[in-house]
């Protein structure tokens, strides 16, 4: 039994679990100290100083989200003087902020403006000084603006403590202050992995996703060309929250549709190319286990881990696998096997790609995974984005009728669906592996040890006489814990699937902003989204890549067979190593 | 960096080493910058990549504390260094009309270097010297009772014939 002790809230007695902050205890018997720069998931900042609250025998007020409790405690968390002060605090805070909340891509979303409404700020009493920084564009996905800044550092703590990027930092002091990474240096050059999280986790618009909607509401309006979507499985998984639904609704028909109707005249299924990816995957794994090829192989398909990789762990290029990302795949899929079907110059087809990434964007325009001299996704946008065209073209999307994907790119199985969560992609490979390995059916298609939310998670499958030693790491701090494990003990696992965001792509930097009463990053919430992708999974037709028929049609007509030829000049590509600033501790110059 | 910074960059490491072998040794980033700013007179981008491998200390945390101390400049300085005290006393003497008088001369603003890297302008905030007000202080010697004329002609017994 942990130790229990006696505080009084508000002039209520409490029994409560000791050894936790005030606002953790507050939390616990339903008192909701307001908060801004705190964040469960990451270390505590006490940097914005509206969770005081008064204890007595203290002179002044204290942040209830760093201050210990002790037996005994008297708090009061709402008395006039304390609403006074937190005003204060927010309105200053507001004070050094644009007032253009009707413009902003947060409007509606954004926690100081809910946190300005809860605190009743009705007129402005300051009026001084505002910072003029300019805005960096200059990476492919994720927008730097430091004007919307309130320097309330959950950025620079996910992006160190989370995903062990390091890019961010505090630079100069007291007004001056500027959340930017090493040297001022343009995002584009930094070692920023575009995963995105900062996004999710400011609390205003200083981090914003590249916006591509404008590009790809052009091409839509446009009767020359060919247009093309694909939807990433954890889009239907969160689209809805967007509109309003709760979490875990899997809207894939609902999206289907609403995308026709915005003017895509075909719209296929990324999971059709998680098959395809799974089936080429497996096929390397074994090929690399009998050929005594580099082991542990190491997944592809997350483009934030992708960078990361190519920056902090270079000398495991080997490793990866050499299999382009579902996007990528059904990128050039959609400008060879699927032009020639329809008998149209691939020129003429522009590929959007719907992802629940930022780091996609980086993707997508990579020079290495050109098909013929094009690109294989033209645009990608997040499912915010989506999102706001579809309400933006005024789409009904939560009373529209379901439509099914196209064919040949939209049938899926099963294990395409669950690419989305963490573990899904080595559970979807397990699943091929085993069979191509043995010729048997697997027992049991569910692989519990890979899935669910910790960090690092183990396990060993038996296929035939053979054992597969398999380890998952989701969010990119977990990752490098886990490949500073490969580099010391190189043979201890035979395969490992690394997805660069906490909870794998359901909780992508390119999500639906959280709603009401909710944060980002929170376990109830990604293991919604992922039981969505799980239920899928579970009433599918067909629950292995290998078995789905558009695939084996696909390898039958246009492919040949996985690893050939063909297969190697449009799904396979290569990585290599790049030296931009910046350093992780252990990881060595990047 | 040029070449002949190679023993000044091995002095460097030198320093890092027997440093980081102490209990907490990433807490002597900032002796670690004293270092490095006492060896090249600036912190350069170079010194700090330098600095985050030996170290293992994110570059973007390097460059947080280099820029919150106004201590480290980031820019090479002169051979000179050229303080205006822009206290209350010296600022109400005329302060501001002294430091405008000598940005003029130099053609810089506070913070930067003189083209021939003679000069580099900094703001003090009092030097103790409120007797004396304005004072202006060149490298470690002060000069009281400035004024706008005589302020240009201070600069120049800082200028030595070639």
């Amino acid at each position: 039994m942990p130790e229990k002790i006696k505080i009084t809230i508000n002039d209520k007695d409490y029994e409560v679990r000791a050894n936790q902050t005030i606002m953790q205890a507050a939390d616990s018997v339903g008192f909701k100290i307001p908060r801004l720069c705190y964040h469960p998931k990451l270390s505590i900042e006490g940097a914005c100083r509206v969770c005081i609250v008064e204890v007595e025998g203290m002179r002044n007020f204290v942040a209830s989200c760093a201050y210990p409790i002790y037996d005994g405690m008297k708090i009061r968390t709402n008395t006039d003087e304390l609403r006074r002060a937190r005003r204060d605090i927010v309105e200053l805070i507001l004070d050094n902020h644009p007032l253009d909340c009707h413009t902003c891509e947060r409007d509606g979303n954004c926690e100081l403006q809910r946190l300005a409404y809860a605190m009743g700020i009705k007129t402005r009493h300051f009026e001084g000084e505002k910072k003029h920084y300019d805005i960096d564009v200059s990476s492919t996905s994720v927008v730097r603006n430091p004007n919307k800044c309130i320097l309330c550092g959950r950025c620079v703590r996910i992006c160190s403590e989370v995903q062990a990027v390091h890019n961010l930092g505090f630079s100069h002091r007291g007004f001056k202050t500027v959340v930017m990474p090493a040297y001022n240096e343009a995002f584009s050059d930094t070692v920023c992995s575009t995963c995105g999280q900062c996004i999710n986790v400011c609390p205003t618009a200083a981090f914003v996703e590249k916006n591509y909607t404008q590009d790809v509401f052009e091409a839509l309006s446009r009767n020359d060309v060919i247009k093309i979507a694909q939807v990433a499985p954890s889009v239907r998984a969160a689209i809805g929250e967007d509109f309003g639904l709760p979490a875990g609704r899997n809207m894939e028909k609902e999206t289907a549709a609403a995308l026709r109707k915005l003017g895509f005249d075909y719209v296929f299924d990324t999971q059709f190319s998680a098959d395809l990816t799974i089936v080429e995957e497996a096929n390397e794994l074994l090929y690399r286990i009998k050929t005594g090829g580099k082991l542990p192989m190491i997944t592809s398909c997350s483009a934030a881990w992708m960078k990361y990789m190519e920056q902090f762990f270079p000398d495991l290029i080997d490793n990866i696998s050499t299999c382009k990302s579902p996007m990528s795949m059904m990128g050039a899929m959609i400008k060879t096997y699927f032009a020639e079907k329809i008998k149209a110059d691939p020129k003429n087809i522009v590929s959007v790609a719907v992802m629940c990434c930022t780091a996609k964007k980086y993707e997508a325009a990579r020079p290495e995974l050109m098909v013929n001299g094009m690109r294989g996704v033209d645009h990608m946008i997040t499912t915010r984005e989506a999102a706001w065209m579809i309400k933006s073209a005024g789409i009904d999307l939560v009373n529209i009728k379901g439509e099914e994907f196209d064919e040949p790119l939209g049938m899926s199985s099963g294990a395409g669906a669950i690419f989305g969560a963490t573990g899904g992609v080595m559970e979807a490979a397990i699943r091929t592996a085993y069979e191509i390995l043995t010729g048997k059916e697997m027992p049991d298609l569910d692989v519990k040890a890979v899935r669910g939310l910790k960090g690092i998670k183990e396990g060993a499958v038996m296929m035939g006489d053979k054992e597969i030693r398999v380890a998952v790491a989701h969010g990119l701090g977990n990752a490098a814990e886990l490949l500073q494990e490969v580099r010391k003990n190189p043979d201890k696992y035979h395969f490992i699937e690394v997805m660069g965001c906490p909870g794998g792509c359901v909780g992508g930097g390119g999500q639906p902003y959280v709603g009401l009463n909710c944060i980002p990053l929170d376990e109830g919430l990604l293991k919604k989204r992922a039981e969505a992708l799980y239920n899928l999974d579970k009433n599918k037709k067909y629950r292995k890549s290998h078995e789905n028929p558009d695939i084996k049609k696909i390898y039958k007509e246009f492919l040949g067979e996985p690893l050939g030829k063909k297969s190697h000049e449009l799904l396979h590509t290569h990585y290599k190593q790049h030296f931009p600033q910046g350093i992780i501790p252990g990881g060595g110059k990047c | 960096m040029s070449k002949d910074n190679t023993p000044k960059i091995k002095e460097l490491k030198e320093f890092i080493s027997s440093v980081k072998k102490k209990e907490y040794g990433d807490s002597y980033l900032i002796a670690v910058l004293h270092k490095a700013q006492d060896l090249f007179g600036y912190v350069s981008r170079e010194v700090m990549d330098e600095i985050s491998l030996a170290m293992n200390i994110p570059t973007a945390h390097i460059w947080g504390v280099a820029t919150f101390y106004h201590y480290f400049s980031l820019s090479p300085k002169g051979k000179h260094s050229v303080s205006v005290c822009m206290g209350t006393a010296c600022y109400v003497k005329g302060a501001d009309k002294v430091l405008q008088a000598i940005k003029d001369h130099l053609k810089i603003e506070v913070g930067q270097t003189t083209k021939d890297g003679l000069f580099t302008l900094q703001e003090a905030r009092c030097l103790g010297a409120c007797g004396l007000a304005p004072v202006v202080m060149i490298d470690d010697k002060i000069y009281g009772n400035v004024t706008e004329k005589n302020a240009v002609s201070i600069l120049k017994e800082h200028i030595q014939p070639l």
